[in-house]
């Protein structure tokens, strides 16, 4: 059983949380006090039917206001999988929520509401899981049963759809027609729309291909903590841990360390008390080499003629997260894979409208909830992939040296 | 071993590779971090991660129990084996102690579970604890549902739901002010379920009082309560004696056990993931006074 993770974004009126709730209940993530929990609570609010949104929506402002506001993570498994939901709001207002849940989201679920079609929302969504280079898209086309189960209402909207996402970097498009809340096509495959061949959503969750989308070539190791007992057991053990970001590292590997550049060969790979062959993402271990050298946290284990670009200079798209806008000469602290460093931003290039792709070179600040390309000067050199090759070596967060808050969210260009 | 043709993790092996990361990039960021340790099952997890994650050394802080006065003794034995097998220091901070000092007010009716939160912050702030890994699960809750990995404290130990940081790929900003800390959740994407699998695997010493044993119950609210001096029977309440296990340990007066004939993990496994009802919900009298006792208990900074 391995392990996927999917990020929903939409609002109530989508079906959002319907979907959700019926994911869980159908696969039993659900237990019976909760239900009941819930079923009175939609009672004493007078609904006619239960609102499985009440299973997801956890904070109390959230319940009060009937509106999801941050990222929730849900879990449930099936023989074949588990999963992690990231259930983010769908509203522009909250962009940065659903920038946050798609970060580490193997797969992306855009809904939208089959008597409406594609709506600025659904787009905005769309735009965001292929900023953030979610690899696997799936537009669940809900509400099927209001539209009378119309095949050419679905394909109508597929088309669009299909035509849209031309336009950004989606490797993996499934289109589904579903009824979250009559359970059509969510979990088995719905006699109402026979003209329908594909797999149900839950079959093409389980399914789906994701052992692919790592980097399995480039080795990329950062050194995250070196672990030196200093005990008499063992007293000469020095070894580096962290956890493996790219390719697969092999005991007898020649190896080269970032920023020094100095080279030596994998002495040996330990996992707790045992010694691996090898490591691959997203394993854990502890990496000891053969030479004795100055390796410390922020440097990068790498092969010698593979290695991530070491720079001053960063060029990123930049998702802006507080209300205090970005704007240049500002100093803030940049954090990428284990090296901490502070930054400048030299020059906002453009805002990009996530709604319409469209450039605004104008813009002279970044916004709330605005992505935008951002040039910054770093105090020290980083070790950088391009984010469309390594999601983990190629992106950085950016946080306010007063308030201590993380404030931007940034991929490598 | 994780290594294979498809260069695939299992789920449980990818869960422990997340969080081992988590507790090392805390002790390579934040100055002093301490484990709070229950002796329940989600810190046994814990403490095997921990021990794991920094071998060969020890382990690079230490263990804090919040002793309620109130704990079941099986659990102390455990906690008292695994300090002395890692050879890990402990700190108890107790609620009998912070009642005496005047920290907590015991007025006779709140419960020692939420002075626990008193005497916690107590001891943190004693300590000079900058972070406190703790157990909890966003599956256990849905105000945990919302809860960061990296969760911040402010000077009163104050969780604010609405204004977290938001947290990015495995970016986790450990950042703070004089005297505010970090509550540090490696645990946060396992379920009840995933914490059984892997103590399954791990085969490493859990209370006994997680399995069926014959015990001396009463049932109060539909939760069937241990006798004991400090649980008195109310009118009506009947002690019987049944073959029961614990699903959650808390404090005597509040935690449940269910009836149950699971001796071995992998029975517990069966029973578990056969179970219809949370654990909580099950066997927590603190949980059950509102649909929001979570969120407000953990505002003030619960575990």
């Amino acid at each position: 059983m391995d392990l996927l993770r999917f990020a929903t974004a939409g609002s109530v009126d989508d079906g959002k949380s319907t979907l959700i709730g019926r994911l869980l209940l159908d696969s039993k993530a659900i237990f019976e006090d909760q239900l009941e929990a819930v079923e009175a609570t939609s009672r004493t609010k007078g609904y006619d039917y239960t609102d499985l949104a009440l299973l997801t929506d956890g904070l109390r402002s959230e319940r009060e206001q009937g509106i999801t506001i941050d990222v929730a993570y849900r879990y449930f498994a099936t023989p074949r999988r588990k999963f992690i939901i990231a259930d983010t709001p769908g509203h522009v207002q909250y962009t940065r929520n659903m920038v946050t849940g798609a970060s580490t989201a193997d797969l992306g679920l855009v809904l939208v509401d089959a008597r409406q079609g594609l709506t600025e929302q659904s787009r905005r969504h769309a735009v965001i899981l292929s900023l953030l280079r979610v690899p696997h898209l799936v537009l669940a086309v809900n509400k099927m049963d209001l539209v009378g189960f119309d095949e050419q209402v679905f394909e109508a909207i597929r088309e669009d759809f299909v035509a849209f996402a031309a336009r950004l970097d989606v490797p993996d498009l499934e289109v589904i027609p579903i009824s979250a809340l009559k359970g059509d096509n969510v979990v088995t495959r719905s006699a109402s729309m026979p003209w329908y061949e594909g797999p149900s959503l839950l079959h093409h969750l389980e399914h789906v291909h994701i052992a692919s989308d790592r980097d399995l070539r480039d080795v990329r190791f950062p050194v995250q903590y070196v672990v030196r007992p200093k005990s008499d057991d063992h007293h000469d053990y020095r070894g580096y841990a962290g956890r493996v970001a790219g390719g697969v590292l092999k005991r007898g590997d020649e190896v080269m360390v970032l920023p020094s550049g100095l080279t030596t060969r994998v002495a040996g790979i330990d996992l707790f008390d045992e010694e691996v062959e090898e490591a691959f993402p997203p394993m854990s271990v502890v990496v000891r080499l053969e030479d004795d050298l100055d390796v410390s946290r922020g440097d990068m284990v790498c092969r010698p003629h593979n290695a991530p670009e070491a720079t001053q200079d960063v060029d990123a798209m930049v998702c802006w997260m507080t209300r205090e806008p970005l704007r240049p000469r500002q100093k803030l602290a940049i954090k990428h894979t284990t090296r901490s460093a502070r930054a400048v931003v030299k020059d906002i290039r453009y805002r990009l409208d996530i709604n319409t792709l469209h450039r605004d070179p104008e813009g002279s600040e970044l916004g709330l909830n605005e992505i935008g390309r951002v040039t910054l000067r770093t105090t020290q050199q980083l070790l950088l992939d391009p984010y469309e090759h390594n999601r983990t070596t190629g992106s950085f967060i950016l946080v306010d040296e007063a308030t201590g808050s993380t404030v931007g969210a940034g991929m490598v260009n | 071993m994780p290594s294979r043709a498809d260069y695939r993790l299992s789920h449980l092996e990818e869960l422990e590779s997340e969080s081992i990361h988590i507790l090392r990039e805390v002790v390579a960021e934040v100055e002093k971090p301490v484990l709070m340790f229950s002796g329940g099952k989600d810190s046994i997890v814990m403490l095997r991660l921990a021990e794991k994650a920094f071998h060969p050394a020890k382990l690079p802080f230490p263990l804090l129990q919040v002793d309620t006065g109130l704990d079941f003794p099986e659990v102390l034995e455990t906690r008292d084996h695994w300090v002395a097998r890692l050879g890990a220091r402990l700190v108890v901070a107790s609620v009998e102690d912070a009642i005496a000092s005047g920290v907590v007010v015991d007025d006779g009716r709140t419960s020692r579970n939420r002075m626990q939160t008193a005497t916690l912050l107590d001891a943190i702030e004693a300590h000079g604890f900058t972070a406190a890994f703790g157990g909890g699960r966003r599956d256990e809750e849905k105000a945990r549902a919302k809860e960061r990995v990296y969760s911040h404290r402010d000077e009163f130990g104050q969780w604010d739901p609405k204004n977290q940081r938001p947290e990015l790929w495995s970016l986790y900003n450990g950042r703070l002010h004089a005297g505010e800390h970090l509550r540090i959740f490696p645990l946060s994407n396992w379920t009840e379920l995933d914490v059984w699998h892997y103590l399954a695997r791990e085969r490493v010493e859990l209370p006994s009082i997680y399995f069926a044993h014959r015990r001396r119950v009463f049932e109060r609210d539909g939760m069937l309560l241990s006798e004991h001096p400090a649980n008195p029977c109310r009118d009506g309440e009947v002690v019987t004696e049944r073959t029961v296990r614990f699903r959650t340990v808390g404090d005597l007066s509040l935690t449940g056990c269910v009836e149950s004939s699971a001796t071995t993990l992998e029975e517990v496994v069966e029973e578990v993931s056969l179970a219809r009802v949370t654990e909580r919900g099950a066997t927590r009298g603190d949980d059950r006074f509102s649909e929001a006792a979570m969120e407000d208990r953990k505002k003030e900074g619960y575990f």
